[in-house]
């Protein structure tokens, strides 16, 4: 309870300070929109902003969704075959090199300005977090806990599922709130490449027509997202794994 | 009663008889300063259904002994066979094995881990936690069935632990300082249990310690291994029916004392 009593108050401060650098005198209202015309432009403009959020949204669950399936399902694939995980370890690590920024405009020419190419920049950030989080976990197992599956004669496939996949749930949540909290980041990226609609189209609009105020509007939902995100994430990891109260691995 | 059986009799052990035998039994493992010889030429025999332990100085290749038997390792040199088995693959299959710790599932509750031992058989979840039930009634864990590890005193997980080993459904179980973890006093009251689940189980028990009363408190052999590389230097009958009632009583028996001095001077030789 403490902890977010202090939050809230860092909060408040950093607004105040924000309202203040607002208001001094030579900072306009087309360079910096104080608080209170952020907030003046998010109810003006509430229902641009909320279509344009669901949107947003859907590609940042969607692209998320893919990026676990996908993220997860390699990690055990890469943890029941050595050779394909001495393989593919080095192609994981440079995957994250690429400069996704560079790549969007590339896929939005390669497919067209629907949602499939924010899907796939929004999985491609994600999936990183996740299959490095999923192997670890799964490879954290205690050497003496499978010694113990080996001497009740469990098979391979039972020892995944009744002791490697368990361990690595709390790594896997690791994963996914730092999945979630970039997925917005890749999502706004996919749009600035090529949108019609969207909040990250909404920004990169409202940049382009100096409305300060609309833009920051965007940037506080869009943040308001992420954090909702690593949120539910954090509730869904204490539903999940019990045995761990409020633990976090890695 | 006849008590200090000089150097046991080597009597001709029919095969039937024998459960467990190991012939120059040699094991080393490499570290980074070089190679570390674990044990050197281990003969033993363990006859059915005898409880036999195991005791020796810390690091003389007890765990290492325990592994071999339960087909967890194969040795370098030398011959292992559990009920005549002899592949590592094989023995796993008769073997039951309990490590120096718990091991408990923490995400499972103590039912749920003990019946683990079935569900990695391929019983199902409902059926392996059925089965599990009564075992918890009779070996005084009744009402702890949904506890969590964590919820359960450090006795009762080594109890849960070897309830799991004991539904592997083993022929021969293979315990590794089941009680090391344990204080003192709950250490005498699990030896005091074990006694009695050995009794009511009748199933050949090779027990690893390295407490010479509790191996002469739960066995009916005392094995004594030398300093590393490990090798058998005594072995002790204990002629003294078992179970043995109350630990503390049987500690004061002037035969069980001789036992346990006879066995110390071999530890310290
Ligand atoms: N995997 C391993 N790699 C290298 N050395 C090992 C390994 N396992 C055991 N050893 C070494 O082999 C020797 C015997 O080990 P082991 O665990 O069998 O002894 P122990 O009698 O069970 O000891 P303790 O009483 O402390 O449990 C020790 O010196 C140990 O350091
Ligand atoms: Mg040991």
């Amino acid at each position: 309870m403490r902890r977010y009593l202090l939050s809230a108050l860092l909060l408040a401060a950093f607004v105040a300070l924000w309202q203040l650098v607002a208001s001094l005198p030579g900072v306009d209202d087309l360079t910096l929109a104080s608080p209170a015309e952020t907030a003046r432009a998010i109810g003006r403009d509430r229902s641009l902003l909320a279509s344009n959020m669901w949107v947003t949204l859907e590609e940042v669950l969607l692209g998320l969704a893919i990026a676990v399936a996908l993220g997860a399902g390699s990690a055990i694939l890469m943890h029941l075959f050595r050779p394909l995980r001495e393989a593919a370890y080095p192609l994981l690590v440079a995957s994250q090199a690429i400069p996704v920024v560079v790549l969007a405009p590339l896929f939005v020419l390669a497919f067209d300005y629907g949602i499939g190419p924010k899907l796939a920049i929004v999985a491609l950030i994600c999936f990183f977090p996740v299959t490095v989080n999923v192997l670890d976990g799964l490879r954290s197992v205690e050497p003496e806990l499978l010694k113990l599956m080996r001497s009740l004669g469990a098979s391979r496939l039972s020892t995944l599922v009744r002791v490697e996949l368990p361990s690595a749930l709390p790594f896997f949540f690791s994963g996914l709130r730092v999945a979630a909290t970039v997925s917005v980041i890749g999502a706004v990226f996919g749009e600035w490449a090529g949108a019609d609609k969207g909040l990250g189209r909404l920004v990169l609009l409202g940049n382009n027509q100096l409305q300060t105020a609309r833009v920051y509007a965007g940037v506080v939902i869009l943040t308001l997202i992420a954090v909702a995100l690593f949120a539910l994430v954090t509730l869904a990891e204490r539903a999940a794994v019990p045995w761990r109260r409020g633990g976090t691995a890695g | 009663m006849k008590t200090d059986l000089e150097a046991p009799a080597k009597e001709p052990l029919s095969s039937q008889d024998t459960a467990i035998a190991l012939e120059g039994v040699s094991r080393s493992y490499r570290s980074r300063r070089g190679p570390v010889r674990a044990l050197a030429r281990v003969d033993l025999r363990v006859r059915a259904r005898e409880a036999l332990a195991l005791v020796g100085p810390s690091g003389c290749g007890k765990s290492t002994l325990l592994e071999i038997v339960a087909g967890l390792q194969e040795p370098d040199e030398g011959t292992v066979s559990a009920l005549g088995r002899r592949g590592a693959r094989e023995r796993l299959g008769v073997c039951a094995y309990m490590a120096q710790r718990d091991l408990l599932l923490p995400w499972r509750d103590a039912l749920g881990n003990a019946a683990l031992a079935l569900e990695a058989q391929g019983v199902g979840r409902r059926e392996a936690r059925r089965r599990a039930a009564p075992l918890f009634e009779r070996f005084g864990l009744a009402r702890f069935e949904r506890s969590l590890p964590a919820e359960l005193s450090g006795g009762m997980r080594q109890r849960v632990a070897f309830l799991r080993t004991l539904l592997a459904g083993r022929e021969v179980l293979l315990l590794d300082e089941p009680f090391a973890a344990l204080d003192s006093i709950t250490r005498g009251e699990m030896q005091e249990w074990l006694a009695d689940a050995l009794a009511a189980e009748e199933r050949t028990a090779v027990l690893v310690t390295h407490d010479v009363e509790e191996a002469v408190y739960l066995a009916d052999r005392v094995a004594v291994l030398s300093p590393r590389p490990g090798s058998v230097v005594a072995e002790i009958e204990v002629p003294l029916p078992r179970p043995r009632g109350r630990r503390r009583e049987a500690m004061t028996d002037p035969d069980f004392a001789r036992l346990v001095r006879r066995a110390l001077e071999a530890l310290e030789r």
